[in-house]
């Protein structure tokens, strides 16, 4: 299995995992990272997952997964169980991202973040210049059927990490097409150019 | 739970099989009950399906529920109308492949299905124990199956997996015996009845007592307690329903008649189902083994005997890889009560998968077709086996 079988964001995170690490990823969906990590990397795998069919999806391919609520099930883990805790693409949708990533930095040593950049040029212009909610291609929802309630940018993020205690050990702003499989890093101007970013944290 | 003289046939089937009985712990070596009687001889029935492999890797234990027996898939004979209780699931390509693993489905003791139970003779008197026979528990029954495993000689189960009274046997395993166990699967179980089925149970009890012709258990020689058991059995069956598929099933149509005929005849459908499922059930079971089987349920609590009453404790001595199914309209072994048990496993650093499947057909479920728990089963015991090489 090559990493560009992923993703292209999942490959970056993948890049990042060391091999035969325990992993806990919150909003697994169908375990394409988590069963990509196991079988190339030997990861102790475990996935939250609340939608039933991509539960199954998971169960089908031989990782560890339980159906439920990522705010709730992640609470009965004891200190420090996972090297890493891993919220891919779903920080934004949560009601209290803040408790979340505590929590996440509770039961891991590290964690990985990543979601959409509030921050992006197409965003911005949108709104000064139509004075309307922003909808683009990586955020296609209008505001009364968004997933997505937490609004933020890349500065954002990096500005929450500072407040909060924890440090940023990695991160990529990317640029992804065809449906997020392919994209590219994004280096000049990042909180203006990317559509998404990937945070690796640390405690201090 | 139920509905095993209804079961679907599907696909291919593992063909003839043969209830196989095995006999053991002779009155020299008798089996120490957890109530502290002795017992002996024991007999077990017991069936297998599938090639057990050179290595003695492959092997799934599967238990069944309060009235099942160890007739778990194909057909005794090829005229038989239909085939074991969970012919759906066991089988070549089916959800428990028997291409890939060697299947024993054992019953329990306390059973009227060929094992050691009240209808069997005791030898002492030559008569049928009837309530002579000493009460018995969930981890009497697994001793008694690990006597048979010992015997076959089977060091280590690739899994464990039951439903219902079969699903405690599959926790009981892990816990009794965690070394043996690589993985395991309870289905629409508990750890521990809640107050609302040992209710259930009890009322079920009591209407076999009160039949007049239970006669304390030793009614062998005359007269059976039908109308007792029967009603049992309808009691069972509200339990493995459930509000909506009731609702689904029957509302409140009317049975062969257009308009209420004010007497006491079975006029809804549901009476009129309930009613067929009691004498239905008289045929093929005995009252008495429904006495001990419950009160081995209601007995039944995994955190008492191996935690203190602490379920995070009872689970730290397992050792297998679990998945945890529950159904979303099962209100007898509700939803909350399989994630108590998976909680208590994640607090113990143990492998777990849980599945809360949507699903109107009550605790019954689990014995109904339904592609999403074979290709839950398929995965999860692929990636055991993939594990283990």
């Amino acid at each position: 299995m090559k990493s560009s079988d992923l993703r292209y964001d999942l490959s970056l995170i993948a890049s990042w995992i060391e091999e035969g690490s325990r992993v806990l990823e919150l909003g697994c969906g169908e375990g394409d990272l988590l069963y990509w990590l196991k079988k190339e990397k030997s990861v102790k795998e475990r996935g939250i997952e609340i939608e039933e069919s991509k539960v199954e999806k998971c169960i089908e391919k031989g990782i560890s997964v339980l159906q439920g609520d990522i705010n709730e099930e992640i609470e009965d883990y004891p200190d420090n169980t996972f090297d890493y805790a891993i919220c891919s693409q779903t920080l934004q949708q949560v009601f209290e991202p803040r408790s979340l990533i505590h929590s996440m930095m509770r039961v891991a040593k590290r964690g990985v973040v990543s979601f959409p950049n509030f921050g992006h040029y197409k965003v911005r212009m949108q709104l000064a210049l139509t004075g309307r909610a922003p909808v683009t291609k990586d955020l296609p929802y209008s505001w009364h059927d968004t997933p997505n309630i937490r609004v933020l940018s890349l500065l954002d993020f990096q500005n929450f990490t500072d407040e909060v205690g924890y440090k940023i050990l990695k991160n990529a702003a990317i640029n992804t097409k065809n449906n997020q499989r392919h994209g590219k890093l994004i280096t000049v101007l990042p909180n203006f150019l990317a559509t998404y970013g990937i945070f690796l944290i640390g405690k201090e | 739970m139920s509905e095993y003289t209804d079961s679907y046939q599907t696909g291919q089937t593992v063909g003839i099989v043969e209830k196989i009985f095995f006999t053991f712990a002779g009155s020299s070596d008798p089996l120490k009950l957890e109530s502290g009687a002795d017992i002996g001889p024991l007999t077990l029935a017991y069936e297998t399906c599938g090639t057990l492999n050179p290595d003695k890797t492959n092997v799934i234990l599967v238990l069944h529920a309060l009235s099942g027996d160890s007739h778990v898939a194909g057909y005794y004979d090829p005229k038989d109308a239909k085939p074991g209780w969970w012919d759906i699931m066991v089988g070549p390509g089916k959800g428990i492949d028997t291409d890939q693993y060697f299947v024993i489905c054992s019953n329990i003791i306390g059973s009227c299905s060929g094992s050691t139970g009240p209808t069997s003779i005791n030898p002492e008197t030559g008569k049928e124990y009837g309530t002579h026979f000493p009460l018995i528990t969930i981890g009497d029954m697994v001793e008694a199956q690990k006597a048979l495993m010992d015997y076959l000689g089977i060091g280590s189960l690739l899994s464990v997996i039951g439903g219902s009274v079969g699903g405690m046997q599959v926790l009981e395993w892990c816990a009794r015996f965690p070394d043996m166990v690589k993985s395991a699967v309870p289905l629409a179980t508990t750890s521990r009845h809640s107050a609302l089925a040992i209710a259930f149970n009890e009322v079920a009890r009591q209407a076999i007592m009160a039949d007049p012709n239970w006669n304390e258990g030793h009614y062998y020689s005359g007269k059976k307690p039908d109308m007792g058991l029967a009603i049992a059995r309808m009691i069972g069956h509200i339990t493995y329903l459930s509000d909506e598929s009731m609702r689904l099933k029957f509302g409140r149509k009317l049975q062969n008649r257009s308009a209420l005929s004010f007497e006491f005849g079975a006029e809804f459908q549901v009476e009129s189902y309930l009613q067929y499922q009691g004498r239905k059930f008289i045929e093929r079971f005995d009252a008495n083994s429904f006495l001990y089987i419950t009160k081995a349920a209601d007995y039944f609590d995994l955190a008492r005997q191996y935690g203190s009453g602490s379920m995070v404790k009872a689970f730290s001595r397992c050792r297998a890889k679990f998945l945890v199914v529950s159904y979303t309209s099962d209100w007898l072994y509700p939803t909350y009560q399989s994630k108590e048990m998976v909680k208590a496993m994640k607090k113990n650093d143990l492998d777990v998968s849980f599945c809360e499947i949507d699903a109107q057909w009550g605790h019954d479920a689990f014995l109904l077709p339904s592609d999403r728990l074979d290709h839950l089963m398929a995965g999860f015991l692929k990636g055991v086996s993939d594990e283990i090489e």
